[in-house]
């Protein structure tokens, strides 16, 4: 099965580099959310502490869009069938998904980061290991209910407000956990608290990457 | 190549909502047997020919591929069959070559690309994404696609649509092949005259029932 | 005229006893030491809170029941189950709501029992919404009964937020710490509710039965021998 993953990883990677536009179309569309909540803030300094947070609104909004594109793919010829039929064990094509979904974050993620230096004024005077793990963590925590939700959106013909209605409330402790210890870690953690947000990040992420790839089989195949 | 066993469909009904697509269709498929299906749109050709495809769950009856059923061991049989649909399971974003490819890595087979899209009739060297091809030009590459495999049950559906008549001799000559390896075929199509040179029997469906069945050279 | 079913006799008794343990609740049992007649709502807050849980754990349990045998009976108790749970989580915010301006100052803060009850709220909403969007009953069933189970994960989660991290909201009281005549009214209060939730989760069972038998298939013609 690992084989299969990797395969399908691969072929989600070999779409996205095929089709640049969509990674930059998404950077893009992250990096319009930051600048225009710049505005939305009552001065430079507020906005220095918010950095972290607004990260991740912009990350979480960006999701919806690549999440969709990811199925699309799969739904123009029906390909996620095809998969099924060929076969391709049904957790492969999740897993090989849902990693290739949280690197295209991940990728957005670390393009965002220098712009917050730039426009934030932000910082990192705690450790960038750790600040890298809270990008990792989080964005794989959308990555695996999002492809879930995808899957069973993308079959739910006319729905594309569905998936954020669905996998929105489902990740804010999630959202929370990394936007909590992304400032933390930007201010230098004075008080230690780090690591339990880290500690709840990578226990979400394991609860829900093992329960959404036990389902996945079932929510893309008939019967 | 391992031969094909029978395929016994038994009482298999299929509906969509409170419609019976395919209502009570019971036959038999000897090993290598070639059979069209055909009938108006809408008779429940290509319902019966996804249930075979185990695309869809029969909701009455079943079908068994030798003496298992298919539904439960579907995980087993799928690498043996090959199911040529109305959609045609292609990734538009990757090129002809990478289609293959990446069909061939995912199913854990060996394909040579080039051999196979030349066999289709396709330039192997055009780099182009699939969407820039032309609607005749998807088809042949989806067939290239479904021979990756080496199935023991062939089943397309309605595959001389969208293609000149050079792309539909294509498909009667790759067909003659796979068959003389002793593959079982079904084929559904709503113009029987082209099938009829690779098909020894024709079942005729109306309202998800066969009303009529015997050999190809005899449909009324 | 026909029979009385066994859940509106249930859902009487059960309205009866609100309506005897709210009379008790406000006028009968002692005031709480410390928050005075403000802490009479903790007679309908906890129960409301408790069954609440509870209702999303019937639902995760009637959803496993439906993936693990397909039985349509389950889909439409995790389909009556959800809805009420919903109404309950609401009702929960609502009156904690209310509890709070008095004790805190606030209407709402946020607060670790808060959030986690809100998310626990909008992702079994969202399950709602999924089965509204989807027509084909087969895949409605499966796909809400995915969601069911991954939005009841939460439901510890809630439960145990204040003991987890640091929350303005009271950790759970352990039973003897609340005294005798107090205890009668809070379990009269919570036994009436458990009595009016079955009446309606029962009720709208049928309602969610009588939907799908309206659906159900146009019987299969008899097989044709050509």
């Amino acid at each position: 099965m690992i084989r299969q993953t990797l395969s399908v990883l691969r072929k989600e990677l070999l779409v996205e580099w095929r089709d640049r536009s969509r990674i930059s179309g998404l950077f893009f569309f992250a990096m319009a959310i930051v600048i225009l909540m710049a505005f939305a803030s009552p001065s430079e300094g507020v906005l220095k502490q918010q950095a972290g947070g607004i990260l991740w609104i912009g990350l979480l909004l960006a999701s919806t869009r690549s999440l969709d594109q990811s199925f699309a793919t799969e739904m123009e010829h029906g390909a996620l069938e095809g998969l099924m039929l060929w076969p391709v064990d049904p957790r492969a094509v999740f897993y090989g998904k849902a990693l290739a979904n949280t690197l295209v974050l991940l990728m957005v993620a670390l393009a965002i980061v220098p712009l917050l230096f730039g426009m934030y004024g932000a910082e990192v005077r705690g450790s960038i290991p750790v600040l890298l793990g809270f990008l990792v963590f989080g964005c794989a925590a959308i990555g695996a209910p999002g492809t879930l939700f995808g899957g069973i959106v993308a079959q739910a013909r006319g729905s594309s407000v569905l998936l954020p209605l669905l996998l929105f409330p489902l990740v804010i402790p999630a959202v929370l956990a990394a936007a909590k210890g992304t400032t933390v870690v930007m201010e230098g953690d004075p008080m230690g608290q780090g690591r339990s947000w880290l500690g709840l990040l990578v226990a979400f992420n394991a609860v829900h990457w093992s329960l959404s790839g036990l389902f996945f089989g079932r929510v893309v195949e008939d019967g | 190549m391992p031969s094909p066993p029978t395929i016994h469909i038994d009482s298999l009904a299929r509906r969509f909502g409170p419609r019976w697509a395919v209502a009570r269709v019971t036959m038999e498929l000897p090993p290598g047997a070639s059979c069209m299906l055909t009938g108006a749109n809408g008779s429940g050709k290509s319902t019966l020919l996804r249930c075979l495809a185990t695309a869809l769950k029969p909701h009455e009856g079943g079908i068994r591929f030798g003496n298992r059923d298919l539904w439960a061991h579907r995980d087993e049989i799928r690498p043996k069959i090959a199911y040529l649909a109305h959609q045609l399971h292609l990734y538009d974003d990757l090129s002809q070559r990478d289609n293959i490819d990446v069909w061939a890595r995912m199913g854990g087979l060996s394909a040579d690309a080039d051999a196979l899209l030349t066999r289709v009739g396709l330039d192997p060297k055009r780099n182009d994404p699939v969407r820039a091809l032309s609607a005749g030009m998807k088809r042949r590459l989806a067939l290239a696609r479904i021979l990756i495999k080496a199935p023991e049950l062939l089943l397309l559906d309605e595959p001389f649509g969208a293609l000149d008549p050079d792309g539909r001799q294509l498909v009667v000559d790759v067909v003659r092949e796979i068959q003389n390896r002793g593959t079982t075929l079904v084929l559904a199509t709503h113009l029987p005259t082209s099938a009829i040179h690779i098909c020894d029997r024709a079942v005729v469906m109306e309202a998800g029932q066969i009303i009529w069945h015997g050999p190809s050279g005899d449909l009324p | 005229m026909s029979r009385l079913k066994w859940e509106h006799v249930v859902g009487i008794l059960g309205l009866l006893g609100m309506i005897g343990g709210h009379y008790a609740g406000l006028f009968v049992a002692p005031p709480e030491r410390m928050m005075g007649d403000v802490g009479r709502i903790f007679y309908v807050h906890v129960p409301v809170a408790i069954l609440s849980m509870l209702m999303f754990s019937v639902s995760g349990l009637a959803a496993f029941g439906y993936l693990m045998s397909g039985r349509m009976g389950f889909d439409w108790l995790v389909e009556s189950t959800v809805e009420v749970g919903v109404m309950l989580s609401t009702l929960l915010l609502i009156l904690g709501s209310v509890w709070a301006r008095p004790t805190w100052g606030v209407w709402w803060t946020w607060d670790p029992r808060l959030i986690t009850a809100t998310v626990l709220l909008l992702t079994f909403v969202g399950v709602m919404l999924l089965r509204g969007a989807t027509t084909n009953p087969e895949k409605r069933a499966t796909w809400s009964s995915v969601a069911t189970l991954i939005a009841w994960v939460n439901v510890p989660i809630t439960y145990k937020s204040v003991q987890w991290w640091r929350s303005l909201h009271q950790i759970q009281t352990p039973q003897d710490a609340i005294s005798e005549p107090m205890r009668i009214v809070y379990y009269e209060n919570m036994i009436a509710m458990i009595l009016v939730l079955v009446w309606f989760v029962a009720w709208r069972w049928r309602i969610a039965k009588a939907t799908a038998m309206a659906e159900a298939p146009e019987p299969l013609p008899a097989e044709v021998s050509p």
